[in-house]
């Protein structure tokens, strides 16, 4: 079945990622299936829809997040900028260091926030302590974390607030200057004071970076996205610019989802 | 209505809680018994000559030194030889065997070793190496003792591994770091607290090991560094001592035995500092 896409207002959009024909099996297990979908460029594109429509799945094969466990597979294609990213020729880290991510619970690693940042960047460039550090502010800048941590960067990163924490995060994934971030569910676990800057963070961001958001939060999803993706037990329902979604779906099952009639 | 089953319930109650702090305090009681006699007996054979002078022979006054430093080097050498082995298999266990053959093979192998008695790990390396060398060592004994560390690292390790959430392995690895990096830089650093431990722990275990030194280091009653002879040892020197008819002897073996429980009691009071302060709650 053919979801309605939002073919002419992609089409003065760039692709940043084209998803073909995407089926993705846990064991036996069918949790996406046949998903077709163009990711623009520069913009922020959420995923909604109720648990275990497969959002979440859809976004981890963006960076092959799966590939960490066993018993997943993917079949079908994920085109980033044209390259296959399922192709087993594929250099998984590499393709990390393209397509960031943040995850829904903040995991600062066990050491200082300078070195937390520093972590990424250092496995794939070779830079002076002094660029380094330059690369360090810019990033917690760009975070919205500067001014909070500038005097006690040598702290561990763990004894930041959760809100700071994830902030920590996202700075650690700009640092090394990904193309693509995925967010994961960024702000559920979040108080609302939190969310919100993280929200002003996003749209900000996307005027640098290609944004996939994952949100159970419609609201979220209204406020921050430019397009959405309606899911639905694995399958793509309906993607289209996020005001029309919201105001006029052109599926009855994604008005249904929208106006709370389940899920 | 209610009154005579809710008196039944706290009656009940009071009971359980009665016989729980009888049963801790009759286990106390024979530790607290324990130490009690320990300090009494050791305490009065204490003082400097235990321990700058070495083991006397019957019926003079003398020392532990050589004795106490022996068991250091040997608990020492066991150590060092036996973590680093430990820390890879654990590592093995944790990160690439959550299933698996050779997984599930190491790990039942590693609790049969963890359990086996230490005198059978001392029969051991007498027959495969102290016969074939023709001769006792204090070699022999680090093997021996490394043998006791291995698998309680092994366990330690890969616990507190398994500890370390899989969202910050997947952080890492988001980042684009290869395996053995987020392995190295983030998940060892995790669980630091806990392996350290761990190794105390095992440190603790072999200080006071008499069985398996019996057939490898044996015992020297001279002062020696030399590795490849028999080596004085604290355990062994408390079970010749204590053993004897000589009082001289006796005394040395009770201060013997006070300086094993203070350290091994040391290095546990450590241990469980070092965790509580240095482990990241998740």
């Amino acid at each position: 079945m053919n979801a309605p896409v939002a073919v002419e207002a992609l089409a003065n959009e760039k692709i940043k990622i084209q998803v073909k024909g995407l089926d993705f099996f846990y064991g036996k297990f069918h949790a996406l299936k046949g998903v077709n979908l163009s990711i623009p460029e520069r913009k922020v594109t959420a995923f909604i829809g109720p648990s275990g429509c497969g959002k979440s799945t859809l976004l981890r094969t963006f960076n092959r997040m799966y590939a960490l466990y066993p018993n997943f597979e993917a079949r079908g294609e994920v085109l980033l900028d044209g390259e296959n990213v399922l192709s087993p020729r594929q250099d998984l880290n590499r393709l990390r260091a393209k397509v960031g991510m943040v995850f829904q619970k903040p995991t600062p690693f066990p050491m200082s926030i300078h070195d937390n940042i520093v972590f990424g960047v250092r496995l794939y460039e070779h830079l002076p302590t002094r660029d380094m550090d330059e690369r360090v502010e810019w990033a917690l800048r760009k975070a919205a974390l500067w001014d909070e941590v500038k005097d006690k960067l040598q702290q561990s990163g763990m004894s930041l607030s959760g809100g700071q924490q994830q902030r920590l995060c996202i700075a650690r994934a700009i640092a090394v200057r990904p193309e693509v971030v995925l967010l994961d569910e960024p702000c559920s676990a979040l108080d609302p004071i939190s969310t919100a800057r993280i929200e002003e963070l996003i749209t900000e961001l996307k005027n640098d970076y290609t944004i996939v958001i994952v949100t159970h939060n419609m609201q979220q999803a209204a406020r921050v996205s430019d397009y959405t993706a309606y899911m639905y037990l694995g399958e793509l329902i309906e993607f289209d610019v996020t005001d029309t979604i919201f105001i006029k779906p052109k599926r009855k099952q994604t008005e249904d989802y929208i106006t709370g009639r389940f899920g | 209505m209610t009154f005579p089953l809710y008196q039944r319930r706290l009656f009940i109650n009071r009971f359980n809680l009665l016989m729980s702090l009888l049963a801790t305090a009759f286990g106390l009681f024979w530790l607290a018994w324990i130490l009690w006699t320990l300090f009494k007996a050791g305490l009065s054979a204490m003082g400097p000559a235990v321990v700058t002078q070495m083991t006397p022979p019957p019926g003079s006054k003398g020392g532990l030194l050589n004795a106490i430093v022996g068991s250091f080097v040997m608990a020492g050498g066991g150590t060092l030889l036996g973590t680093p082995i430990g820390i890879l298999a654990g590592v093995y266990l944790a990160e690439f065997g959550r299933e698996g053959w050779l997984a599930s093979a190491t790990r039942f192998i590693n609790d049969v070793l963890l359990s086996a008695p230490s005198i059978v790990i001392g029969l051991f390396i007498y027959e495969a190496y102290v016969v074939r060398v023709g001769h006792f060592s204090g070699l022999a004994g680090v093997f021996a003792l490394a043998l006791i560390v291995v698998p309680i690292v092994i366990r330690t390790t890969e616990n507190m591994l398994r500890l370390v959430p899989d969202s910050l392995r997947e952080a890492a690895a988001a980042l684009g770091a290869p395996q053995w990096k987020v392995i190295a830089l983030v998940t060892l650093r995790a669980a630091q607290a806990g392996i350290i431990t761990g190794i105390l722990l095992a440190v603790a275990r072999i200080a006071g090991e008499t069985a398996p030194l019996l057939f490898t280091a044996l015992n020297n009653q001279f002062w020696s560094l030399d590795v490849n002879a028999p080596m004085a040892n604290l355990p062994v020197v408390i079970f010749q001592f204590a053993m004897s008819p000589y009082a001289d002897w006796q005394h040395l073996a009770w201060a013997g035995a006070l300086m094993i429980t203070l350290s091994v009691l040391l290095l546990n009071v450590v241990a469980r500092i070092l965790f509580a302060t240095k482990t990241p709650s998740y």
